[in-house]
C-alpha cells in the first residue's frame, strides 16, 4: 500500500501560478513575461494583479527571452511563461547568449512539458527540453512532482540568484507533498526507504514510483523512492547513499532517456559508483495526439511499466 | 564633452586602436569597427549620459548602450578604454588568452562597461527594451541606446522586437542601424535585399532618422536630434550611412575586410593613413 495519500488532483503549472504570486508579494522585482499564452501557464492572476510588472510580448518568444535578459540586467527578477518547446527548441540561442552566458538572472518558466500535453500532439510535447536546459553550463533545473512543490519551487526559484529552468505540466496529478514544505534547491527528497533498488524519478513520474513501491512491496521488494525534483545541480550524496545501500538504480522520467535525468544520473554514478542500471522514459521517439493517460501507458511512462523495469533490474542486479 | 576638432581627432585615435589591435590579434572585423569609429566616439564621449568611474551592470541613473553585432567589438573596446572605463593598454590583450577583450563581448570576463554578451546577431534590441522598460518602471529617465549591422537586420527576431518597441510604446530608445550595405557574402543588396529601411522602421510605428555616421558633426547633431525625440511614445531609429572601412582608403567599401585584419604591411599602411594623434596609441 502508497504510504502517501492525497485528496485531490492539481496541475502543476497552477502551483507555479499560485507560487508566482507569493514571490510577487515578497519580492517587488519580480516581473513576468507571456507570449500569447497568458492563461494556459497560468500567469492570469499576476497579469491582472500587477499589471504594471506584467509584460505581454506576443507570439515571439526569441523577443521575450532577449527583454527578460535585459529586465535581469536592470534588476528585475523575470519568469518568462510559454510551452517547454517554446521555452527551449525555439530559442536555445537566446538562452545560451543573452541568458546563461550573460549570466542574467531569468526564471524560464516552462509548463506543457511531455507527453502529458496530451491531444496537441507532438509538436508541443517538449521530450528533449531538460536534456538541452542542463547542457548549458551555469543553468539551474528544476521539475516539481505535484502542485504543492510547484509553488514552494517558485517561491525558491524566484529568491534564488540565478538562471532556472522551471519545468511543470498540464495534466491535474495526485497532490501528495505538503504544503508547508519549504524547496531546497539541489536537494533531492527521499520519499520511502528501501534497501533493493533506488527509484529515482522527476515530475509527474514521482506518484506513480510510489505506487509502483507499493506494488513491489507486496512482491517482497523494498524499493527506495527518490524525488529527484531538482536535475541540476544534481543532489549526488542523496544519490549516492541510497544506490550503496541498495546497488541498483532506475530512473523514471517524462522526457528523452537521451539527456535527462537517467543521463544525468548515469553520468555521476558511472564515474564513481558503477551499479548495474535501467532508465524509463521516452527512447529517441516523438509523441503523438491522444489522452495524457493514454499516452503515458502507451509510451510505459506508468506504475506497470516502473515495476516492469525495476523486475527486470533486480533480475540484472543477481 | 570634445569640441568638434578634438572629436574628429578622437575618432582617429579610435581608427588606430581598431588597426593596431586587430593587426596584434591577427584576427577579428576590421571593416565595420572602421566605419562605426565617428559614430562610437561622439556617442561616448559627448552624447551619453555616462560616468565610467560609476559603472555597475545594472545602469541605473545613466545612460546604457548595447552593441547588438557584437563583431565590431573593437571599436566599442576602444571608447570604453578611452573615456576609462579600463586602461588604454589593455586594448593590445584584444582576443588574447586570458583577455577581458574577448573576441565578441562577454560579461563573464568581466570587463567594465559591458553589461550583455554579444555575437550571435539580433538580440540586443531586445535586451535593450528590457533595460528600457525596467528604467521606466523605476522612474529613471535615462535612455538605451543599440547599435545594430545591417545585415544584422535580417535576423527575425529584430522585427520581434521592432514590432514590440513600436507597439508598446519603448519611447526611451534610440537604435542605430549602420547602414554600410555590405555584410560577409558581399552586398547586402545581392545577399539579402533589405529594401526601404526607413520606412519598414516606420510602419513598425518606430520615429526615423538619417545620418552620416562619418560626419561626427551631424552625427551629433542627430543624436541630439534623437534625444529631443524621445518620451513622445515611439522608439527612434536612426539609419547611419557609413562606409566600411571609413578612414582607410585600401579598405573602404570592401566586403573582404568586413572580417579580415591587416597583414603587417596593410597596417603600416593604414596606420600612415591615419596619423599620430595628441591623445596618443596604447
Amino acid at each position: 500500500m502508497n504510504r502517501y495519500s492525497y485528496t485531490e488532483k492539481k496541475d502543476t503549472r497552477s502551483g507555479f501560478g499560485a507560487g508566482l504570486m507569493l514571490a510577487a508579494r515578497e519580492l517587488p522585482q519580480v516581473v513576468a513575461l507571456a507570449a500569447d499564452l497568458t492563461g494556459s501557464v497560468k500567469m492570469d492572476a499576476f497579469a491582472k494583479a500587477y499589471p504594471d510588472r506584467f509584460f505581454q510580448v506576443g507570439i515571439a518568444e526569441a523577443n521575450m527571452i532577449g527583454i527578460a535578459a535585459g529586465l535581469a540586467v536592470a534588476g528585475k527578477i523575470p519568469f518568462t511563461g510559454t510551452f517547454a518547446e517554446f521555452s527551449t527548441g525555439r530559442v536555445y540561442d537566446q538562452i545560451r547568449q543573452s541568458v546563461a552566458y550573460s549570466q542574467a538572472n531569468v526564471k524560464i518558466y516552462a509548463p506543457h512539458a511531455g507527453l502529458s500535453v496530451g491531444e496537441d500532439g507532438a509538436t508541443h510535447q517538449a521530450l528533449e527540453d531538460m536534456g538541452m536546459m542542463r547542457m548549458m553550463p551555469g543553468m539551474t533545473v528544476i521539475h516539481p512532482c505535484d502542485y504543492n512543490q510547484a509553488v514552494q519551487a517558485t517561491l525558491a526559484v524566484a529568491r534564488h540568484d540565478g538562471p532556472v529552468y522551471l519545468r511543470c505540466g498540464r495534466p491535474t496529478v495526485p497532490n501528495f507533498t505538503p504544503a508547508d514544505k519549504v524547496f531546497e534547491i539541489g536537494k533531492g527528497n527521499l520519499l520511502q526507504e528501501g534497501s533493493d533498488i533506488s527509484i529515482v524519478a522527476i515530475g509527474h513520474l514521482v506518484w506513480p514510483a510510489l505506487e509502483a513501491a507499493a506494488a513491489l512491496q507486496e512482491k517482497g521488494i523494498a524499493a527506495e523512492v527518490i524525488d529527484m525534483a531538482t536535475l541540476k545541480p544534481l543532489d549526488t550524496a542523496c544519490l549516492l547513499a541510497s544506490v550503496k545501500k541498495t546497488g541498483c538504480v532506475l530512473t523514471c522520467e517524462e522526457h528523452q532517456i537521451n539527456g535527462g535525468l537517467g543521463d544525468a544520473v548515469a553520468n555521476f554514478l558511472v564515474r564513481n559508483y558503477p551499479v548495474p542500471m535501467e532508465m524509463l522514459g521516452v527512447d529517441d521517439r516523438f509523441g503523438q495526439s491522444g489522452k495524457p493517460q493514454e499516452l503515458l501507458d502507451l509510451y510505459g511512462l506508468n506504475t506497470e511499466g516502473i515495476v516492469k523495469k525495476a523486475e527486470a533490474l533486480l533480475a540484472r542486479k543477481k | 564633452m570634445l569640441q568638434i576638432g578634438e572629436l574628429k581627432e578622437m575618432a582617429v585615435q579610435v581608427r588606430r586602436d581598431v588597426v593596431r589591435m586587430i593587426h596584434g590579434a591577427k584576427s577579428g572585423h576590421t571593416g565595420g569597427s572602421l566605419g562605426c569609429a565617428d559614430f562610437m566616439t561622439v556617442l561616448y564621449f559627448n552624447v551619453l549620459e555616462h560616468d565610467s568611474s560609476k559603472f555597475t551592470r545594472d545602469g541605473k541613473g545613466q545612460d546604457v548602450f548595447f552593441l547588438s553585432n557584437g563583431h565590431i567589438a573593437p571599436v566599442l573596446y576602444s571608447v570604453l578604454a578611452r573615456t576609462g572605463y579600463f586602461p588604454v593598454e589593455e586594448l593590445g590583450t584584444l582576443r588574447r588568452l586570458g583577455s577581458r577583450l574577448q573576441g565578441h563581448p562577454s560579461v563573464s570576463h568581466h570587463l567594465p562597461g559591458i553589461r550583455m554578451a554579444s555575437g550571435s546577431l539580433g538580440q540586443g534590441m531586445s535586451n535593450a527594451i528590457g533595460m528600457a522598460l525596467a528604467k521606466k518602471m523605476d522612474g529613471d529617465g535615462h535612455l538605451v541606446y543599440t547599435l545594430h549591422g545591417d545585415g544584422e537586420l535580417e535576423e527575425g527576431q529584430i522585427w520581434e522586437s521592432a514590432m514590440f518597441a513600436g507597439a508598446k510604446h519603448v519611447d526611451n530608445l534610440i537604435s542605430v542601424v549602420d547602414h554600410n550595405g555590405l555584410q560577409i557574402d558581399g552586398a547586402t543588396k545581392d545577399v539579402m535585399d533589405l529594401g526601404d529601411v526607413h520606412a519598414k522602421f516606420a510602419a513598425f510605428g518606430w520615429e526615423v532618422l538619417s545620418m552620416n555616421g562619418n560626419d561626427v558633426a551631424e552625427v551629433e547633431k542627430q543624436l541630439r536630434t534623437a534625444k529631443e525625440r524621445t518620451g513622445k511614445g515611439k522608439p527612434v531609429m536612426i539609419v547611419m550611412e557609413t562606409e566600411m572601412g571609413h578612414g582607410v582608403d585600401f579598405m573602404k567599401n570592401l566586403a573582404k575586410w568586413h572580417g579580415t585584419a591587416p597583414d603587417d604591411a596593410q597596417a603600416e599602411e593604414a596606420l600612415k593613413q591615419l596619423p599620430s594623434t595628441r591623445y596618443g596609441d596604447y
